[in-house]
């Protein structure tokens, strides 16, 4: 669990994070979406320690994390797996070798284990016959799941992914996200996406944060959504016309 | 910077593997370069001096003499960091640079790994073998040389041999490893800080490269400057 309390973050003149209140609980999928420059890669590095709040407190499973000293911090973080949005795979490894990296950096598995543990996780992202390659070759797609097989391979806590069906094609987009959440369920993870893709709100954000101009204009679930009246997030989630159409044949059935 | 760069070491087995592959790619992938320019450089500079010492009142052994100490106090220690400067110190911008454009080094910090640490410290440690590097370099130089001044008779070899002997002060080349020391931790640790604090996307990666080349060039020059100071003057 994340508990975020009225976090403020400024940068020079510009104050991105204004005040920012919410709770991300474990087992779930957690969306932040909003417009670029809405503050949420500023908010997701913060909850990420990758940036430090000027105010406000940021709470995992009960532990405040400024409070923690720069160890703690480093121990916390082998707590936490992250998705890039670029996926951010090691392209000097292969994938097994960047499946294995986070064990090999923090556990005492023997090479063997290390390998059983990197083969389960593979398979568990469907990817069984691209071990011995390198990343540049390889599919966009397969990126992703390596990505998130090395994010899972030492059992996080906290889950983060950034933008994590960008640059995929909308079929693999959902069967990523359709993993990402069979994964977050599976392994009791508290799971933060950072996203602008609308697909990924409808199939899977179970708390939806919609952050605008670093404020939270609304939270809420993926069916929630559909009947907000909150117009902010009426004019950003529905802006395209299928998205319209589907909301009003969500409405109308309803009615 | 190099303040992190020693805190919270990564495991041993690992540092020991980035160790070995940073001496591969730094030192083993800069001899070739380094033994083709020396060689050529070490016979022209005879030739050169042989060339412009035509008078019959200077001995032609003075031929080897030249040869030894222009290599040995200059061209191998300095004018060879010049071009590991460019080789290696644009490689190691390059690549970290393109880890920090493709989050590679966030990936890194995420995990709780010490980025500094993974990144630039087995350059350190490689680089302590920069030394053998020059050895080779010096070696190389007085060869070609010789070649040069009795291939192109410009010496006999036996008058090449008496200067290479002449006057010769150890000291000269415990100056020469104590300026190639200092030199190997400057390309190792200014073109890692162009790479590691580099912003923006490719076309910055070899922004980056440039300028680091051109910072360690600028810094190896000045060092030498004072190390000659302090060590000859």
């Amino acid at each position: 669990m994340i508990e975020v309390r009225n976090i403020h973050k400024t940068f020079g003149e510009n104050h991105v994070l204004k005040g920012i209140s919410t709770l991300f609980e474990p087992g779930k999928t957690n969306l932040i979406i909003g417009q670029s420059g809405s503050g949420k890669t500023v908010f997701l590095k913060s909850l990420l320690g990758l940036h430090q709040p000027d105010e406000g407190e940021i709470l995992y499973s009960n532990r405040v994390y400024s409070e923690m000293s720069e160890d703690l911090k480093r121990n916390l973080r082998q707590e936490m797996g992250m998705v890039f949005q670029g996926s951010a795979l090691f392209d000097s490894m292969t994938v097994v070798e960047n499946v294995m990296f986070p064990l090999k950096m923090f556990s005492s598995m023997s090479e063997s284990e290390m390998k059983d543990r990197a083969d389960l996780v593979l398979k568990r992202v469907n990817l069984k016959d691209a071990h011995h390659r390198l990343p540049a070759e390889i599919s966009g797609g397969m990126q992703k799941r390596v990505a998130i097989a090395r994010a899972i391979v030492n059992k996080p806590k906290y889950l983060f992914c950034d933008e994590p069906n960008s640059g995929l094609d909308p079929k693999t987009a959902i069967v990523i996200d359709n993993l990402i959440h069979e994964i977050t369920v599976e392994y009791d993870i508290t799971t933060v996406i950072n996203t602008h893709d609308m697909n990924s709100v409808m199939e899977i954000g179970e708390k939806i944060v919609f952050l605008k101009d670093g404020h939270k204009a609304w939270e809420g679930s993926n069916k929630e959504i559909f009947k907000t009246d909150n117009e902010a997030v009426t004019n950003f989630v529905y802006s395209s016309e299928l998205f319209k159409k589907v909301r009003q044949m969500y409405l109308e059935e309803r009615n | 910077m190099l303040k992190e760069v020693f805190r919270k070491p990564t495991k041993w087995p690992i540092m020991k593997t980035l160790i070995l592959k940073d001496i591969d790619d730094l030192i083993y992938g800069s001899l070739g370069i380094i033994i083709f320019i020396s060689f050529f450089i070490g016979g022209v500079v005879a030739i050169q001096t042989a060339l412009n010492i035509d008078s019959p009142l200077i001995p032609k052994y003075l031929v080897g003499f030249t040869t030894r100490q222009s290599v040995i106090l200059e061209f191998a220690p300095t004018f060879c960091s010049i071009i590991m400067a460019g080789k290696v110190g644009s490689y190691i911008t390059s690549s970290i640079g393109t880890m920090r454009v493709t989050e590679q080094i966030d990936a890194l910090e995420v995990m709780g790994v010490n980025s500094l640490n993974y990144l630039v410290f087995p350059k350190i440690i490689a680089l302590l073998l920069y030394p053998f590097v020059i050895a080779i370099s010096m070696y190389l130089g007085i060869l070609g040389g010789w070649l040069a001044a009795v291939m192109g008779e410009y010496t006999t070899s036996a008058d090449f041999i008496k200067g290479l002997q002449l006057d010769f002060k150890p000291f000269h080349v415990l100056y020469a490893f104590a300026k190639t020391m200092a030199f190997a931790f400057i390309l190792a640790t200014i073109p890692s800080f162009y790479g590691y604090y580099m912003k923006g996307g490719a076309l910055e990666v070899g922004k980056a490269s440039t300028t680091s080349f051109v910072w360690t060039s600028v810094v190896i020059i000045i060092v030498n400057y004072l190390l000659t100071q302090m060590l000859l003057g």
